[in-house]
């Protein structure tokens, strides 16, 4: 068992005919991911590497199979492509691109929660089941198999503790990159309480930073749960009011700093670590203990 | 992108919400005859995105021409909180009986748009919120059913706002920041003070504007109103290179790639004793030109002193990464000490290609920990 992605996967890449679309699309198939199909309006009837491409997600999907959507589409069209998928029945949506615009965002997302449909990011760089499937961008050489489930709001900051994990020989039962966007469509609590549900997954490492309040949620929702969570917090360093790299990544007025998190998360009785080396330390001894 | 003030209220404006009359200059000169065309007094403005400029002396009133030049004078070239003052606002002043606070930001938390009103206005809301939180009314509006009037009447009714005229035209004017919002792809549209003059007119004294960056490709009269000027100049050259750079106020460079990876490298910067110069995310790239970029606008600081490369190869390879550098040592003639930390695809290739260069001012490491604390030395050496 994993999360979200799984050999059962069948996946189907709207954009897949773009660079970064057939770039990634092979990449995830290379790994072993059942990629179907890709959709790309006006490219149907063509192929990327024995992929068939079709006009319509519809289309792809009655003739495929799919039951899982990966949008590549340029961020103007990237809403769009994610309402099609929803109108044809998908039910799991990952959002790799970056600069969907917020307010689309919520009205997108509030049409996703109404639908009962789980999307993952926008702005994120996708899902990972080690030795099972891999849908995104993920480099799944730095990873191994386990029993550590993993969520976070950045990409190489999650490769980063994935490495250091596998340095102290654990493993992964699969990391979910959320998005670093100010909406995006799963929080952390949606990913933690997968987690839980998760036979495979032991413990958690939850990622996060500066921006919002979806830390601190997770904080009283961690109190719920029966497997340990450690976390990490960047940005205590960011000055307010400014854009760190990532959309979401911003601290306005006094609220979502780093300490706030920190501090939220500690009441609660969970570690934080200072660095990613030493949050991958605090892992290590709960699965030692 | 935050808004100044003149250009949040001619959104404002054009949106409908009753502003005062007002002209800008950039010299005192034309300060004076701005106020001469007004006629009667005025209030002169500085205009600079940051917060606190009453407190800082950034507003004035003058009765007279002679005297609003004068205090352009005064406020043109003064500083607020880093922030240089080029221009000034000079509005027709207000004779002002109360001062309401009306607002609507994207709630991240609740995934809604979220109105806020307070009789309790003309002061920092963090305050009111912090001091009388019952003062402040908050209303979310469901996205997928949009601005329906009651909800004007509700914010006025719960805010306690009781006098007929007003509550006409607070609510209509709910219902327009609610347009305003929306037709310019807003997270904040804030109005602090929002004022009842003493004829019982209600308008928008002040104006905070923040235009979501991911919207300005389709907003393209909104992106134009953004003033490279103000701006940080290497944060400007930085947006012109298309590098991800902000500045903060230390001795050691830091780039990264991923925004994640650069947050928590500055963190651990600060962690190890040092003072980071600068955030600066190559992105997911790195190839041998956004180096060069990145590298250019990050020594271009004076006060670096030191600059660490902390990269974790995923899908960028770091013997790419080590050839830009390479490239960019060659270019640029650097005497700065670089710590490079390569770890994930392609490091050992990446390292060896730095050792096989034996540039004395280049110095790999292979934790991120340990880069830092290199990195820190080397700058406080310097």
């Amino acid at each position: 068992m994993a999360i979200l992605v799984d050999t059962d996967t069948r996946l189907l890449v709207q954009g897949l005919t773009g660079s970064e679309g057939s770039f990634h699309g092979l990449r995830n198939r290379a790994y072993g991911t059942q990629v179907v199909a890709g959709v790309t309006p006006g490219k149907g009837g063509q192929d990327v590497d024995g992929i068939p491409v079709f006009d319509t997600v519809d289309a792809a999907m009655r003739a495929t199979g799919a039951n899982m959507s990966m949008i590549f589409v340029p961020a103007p069209f990237a809403a769009d492509a994610m309402y099609e998928s929803i109108a044809s029945g998908i039910q799991t949506i990952v959002c790799i691109t970056e600069g969907v615009p917020a307010h689309e965002m919520l009205e997108l997302h509030a049409h996703v929660r109404a639908q009962g449909v789980t999307l993952i990011g926008p702005n994120c760089p996708g899902v990972l089941s080690p030795g099972r499937a891999n849908v995104g961008i993920i480099p799944a050489e730095i990873f191994r198999e386990g029993s550590v489930g993993l969520a976070s709001r950045s990409g190489t900051l999650t490769y980063q503790i994935g490495h250091e994990l596998t340095h102290l020989g654990l493993g992964n039962s699969t990391i979910v990159g959320i998005g670093g966007d100010p909406i995006v469509g799963s929080s952390f609590v949606d990913v933690l309480s997968m987690f839980e549900e998760d036979p495979q997954t032991e413990q958690v490492v939850m990622v996060g930073e500066i921006g919002g309040d979806e830390e601190e949620k997770a904080a009283e929702f961690i109190q719920e749960m029966s497997k340990p969570v450690v976390a990490y917090i960047a940005g205590f360093t960011a000055p307010p009011g400014k854009t760190m790299g990532h959309a979401g990544a911003i601290i306005s007025g006094s609220s979502g700093t780093a300490q706030a998190k920190k501090d939220a998360l500690e009441s609660h009785g969970i570690r934080v670590g200072t660095t990613p080396t030493e949050t991958a330390q605090l892992v290590a001894e709960i699965v030692r203990s | 992108m935050d808004l100044y003030e003149f250009q949040g209220k001619e959104l404002f404006r054009r949106f409908g919400i009753p502003v005062s009359d007002g002209q800008l200059a950039t010299s005192p000169a034309e300060a004076r005859s701005a106020a001469l065309e007004l006629g009667g007094p005025v209030v002169v403005k500085a205009q600079v995105l940051a917060g606190g400029r009453g407190k800082a002396g950034g507003i004035k009133l003058a009765e007279t021409p002679a005297e609003a030049e004068a205090v352009a004078h005064q406020i043109l070239g003064m500083d607020i909180r880093g922030h240089t003052v080029h221009k000034v606002w000079i509005e027709r002043a207000s004779d002002i009986a109360r001062e309401y606070y009306l607002s609507i930001t994207l709630d991240r938390s609740a995934k809604q748009p979220l109105f806020m009103l307070t009789t309790e206005g003309g002061v920092d809301i963090e305050e009111v919120a912090a001091r009388s939180p019952d003062a402040l009314v908050r209303l979310h509006v469901d996205p997928l059913v949009g601005y329906r009037s009651w909800q004007g009447r509700r914010l006025v009714h719960d805010a306690g706002i009781s006098d007929v005229g007003e509550q006409r035209q607070i609510t209509a004017i709910v219902g327009k920041l609610y347009e305003a919002f929306v037709g310019c792809e807003a997270m904040l549209c804030e109005i602090n003070p929002l004022i009842v003059t003493t004829e019982g007119e209600v308008r928008a004294l002040d104006s905070k504007f923040t235009v979501d960056d991911n919207a300005l490709f389709r907003r393209p009269e909104i992106a134009e109103l953004r003033d490279l000027a103000a701006s940080d100049p290497l944060e400007a050259l930085a947006r012109e290179k298309g590098v991800t750079y902000v500045k903060l106020d230390g001795e050691v460079g830091v780039l990264g790639n991923g925004a994640g990876l650069t947050m928590s490298t500055v963190d651990v910067v600060t962690f190890v004793g040092g003072r980071p110069a600068n955030f600066c995310d190559l992105g997911g790239g790195g190839d041998a030109q956004g180096v060069v970029d990145a590298l250019e606008v990050i020594t271009r600081d004076p006060q670096v002193r030191a600059v660490f490369f902390n990269i974790f190869g995923g899908i960028t390879r770091c013997d790419e990464v080590a050839r830009g550098i390479l490239q960019a040592l060659e270019q640029m003639r650097l005497d700065l000490p670089i710590v490079v930390r390569l770890d994930g695809t392609h490091a050992e290739e990446g390292r060896g290609l730095l050792e096989q260069a034996d540039a004395s001012n280049l110095f790999t490491e292979a934790t991120m920990l340990d880069g830092a604390r290199r990195a820190v030395e080397l700058a406080e050496a310097a």
